[in-house]
């Protein structure tokens, strides 16, 4: 079973002279226990691409299955839904909500999707305690460093069962230690049966991937030409 | 890299015969460095004949351990007082080789680098599972030491190739040899920019 599979994503902004193709002809698959990392210079297409799988936005042409259903079949309703309860989402910045403390943010989408306040608390805690700031659960956003503020949002984008966790630059604002933290909590989700798409551009953090696809210019360029063999080379070896 | 300081630093817990000596050093590297009993045995008989150990009489199953002299001690302070002077350290193959490509005609720059990252990328990899995975001694946590070495000095290598990449690459000239009509270097830009 596939939990994420790109088919032939083309994403293009504006149109004739001034359009921008931020990606062109992506194919890309993602199965449970995988964690994929997205590497290459800035503006290849990186963000846009975690942006499409995380229904954030929709592709001009092509198709964007999470767990075999294309989403832009989905209503609204059904597009909120999955992003809810399927995908879990660290953006690059944080948006947590001001006036919730940091164990009510985590708690927030489980409460959302009607999981009872009690256990949303609990596991919300649970989540905090995995990313070592367990004893920030009832602090504001506005009373956290960046860094602590950066470990409440992927706690909350960890929460309850996502299967599908989508992470850009989530090491952003934090020091190598706690860094290494996020990605031994995001190896552990994926080992533990979730797909993981990370986009990175620290090559130590793409260490941990199972799977290093390199974007550039919109296309990934393992399939093709000199480079026809780099998803072979990276594949784990058995 | 000294084997022999490495040798001196194991005997000093107590000594040893090779074959001790070769895990004890395995276990303290995590595994990333294998020595061939004959290397360790070489390097005994040097360390030997320089007054740095002594042999012990054999054991009951021929091996014969070592230990440390007073000599042998004082060398290892030494080095364990001594910054390893970077002039030491093999040149840059890498460096040097990515220069020469870089003026070499007909050489695809950016294929070249891309081999070298996903060389260095798998290689990570590699490290990263042997991290989690736990290949030494939990009790003994030094082992993570050469492999941090090794995760950060790739890492290294890697940002070197990106930097490279988005600046100095671009800005390749191959020079043309002097012949008597002067000729203009030529320009590859935008192969290597754009691939
Ligand atoms: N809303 C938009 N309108 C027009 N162009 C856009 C829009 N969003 C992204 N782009 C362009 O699409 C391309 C890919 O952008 P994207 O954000 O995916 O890059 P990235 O690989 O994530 O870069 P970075 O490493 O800097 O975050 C860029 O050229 C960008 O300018
Ligand atoms: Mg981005």
């Amino acid at each position: 079973m596939t939990v994420l599979e790109f088919r032939d994503v083309h994403r293009t902004h504006g149109d004739g002279e001034s359009a921008v193709h931020a990606l062109r002809g992506v194919h890309l698959t993602v199965r449970p226990g995988e964690l994929v990392a997205v590497m290459g210079p800035s503006g290849s297409g990186k963000s846009t691409l975690l942006n499409l799988a995380g229904g954030l936005d929709l592709p001009s042409h092509g198709e964007v299955l999470v767990e075999g259903v294309a989403l832009d079949t989905l209503s609204h309703r059904g597009l909120a839904e999955v992003r809810r309860r399927t995908i879990g989402y660290v953006f690059q910045d944080f948006n947590l909500l001001p006036s919730l403390t940091a164990v009510e943010n985590v708690a927030l989408p489980l409460e959302l999707d009607g999981t009872g306040i009690r256990e949303a608390r609990r596991a919300a805690l649970s989540a905090l305690g995995d990313i070592g700031i367990a004893d920030l659960a009832r602090r504001f956003p506005d009373e956290m460093s960046g860094g602590q503020q950066q470990r409440v949002a992927i706690a909350r984008a960890l929460v309850g069962d996502r299967r599908l966790v989508l992470a850009d630059e989530p090491t952003g604002a934090l020091d190598s230690q706690t860094g290494e933290l996020v990605l031994r909590v995001l190896r552990d989700r994926v080992d533990a049966g979730a797909a993981g798409l990370l986009v990175t551009h620290e090559a130590r953090h793409a260490g941990w991937a199972d799977r290093v696809i390199f974007l550039r210019d919109g296309s990934i360029v393992d399939t093709s030409g000199p480079l026809a063999s780099v998803t072979d080379l990276l594949e784990p070896t058995p | 890299m000294s084997i022999r300081n490495s040798l001196l630093a194991l005997l000093e817990r107590g000594p040893m015969h090779g074959y001790q000596l070769r895990a004890a050093f395995e276990a303290s590297v995590g595994g990333t460095w294998s020595l061939n009993i004959g290397q360790v045995y070489t390097t005994l008989s040097r360390l030997e004949r320089d007054e740095l150990v002594a042999a012990l009489p054999e054991n009951d199953e021929g091996q014969r351990p070592y230990e440390i002299t007073a000599r042998g001690r004082t060398e290892l302070n030494q080095w364990f007082a001594t910054p390893i002077d970077r002039a030491d350290r093999p040149r840059d193959e890498l460096a040097i080789k990515l220069a020469l490509a870089m003026t070499t005609p007909g050489v695809d720059l950016a294929s070249v680098v891309q081999t070298q990252r996903v060389a260095g990328i798998r290689a990570l990899q590699e490290y990263t599972r042997l991290k989690v995975s736990g290949g030494g001694d939990p009790d003994d946590p030094s082992w993570l030491l050469v492999l941090e070495a090794m995760i950060f000095q790739t890492e290294a290598e890697i940002r070197w190739l990106d930097f490279c990449e988005a600046t100095i690459l671009r800005k390749r000239t191959v020079p043309v040899p002097k012949t008597d009509a002067p000729v203009a270097a030529r320009q590859t830009g935008p192969k290597v920019a754009g691939a």
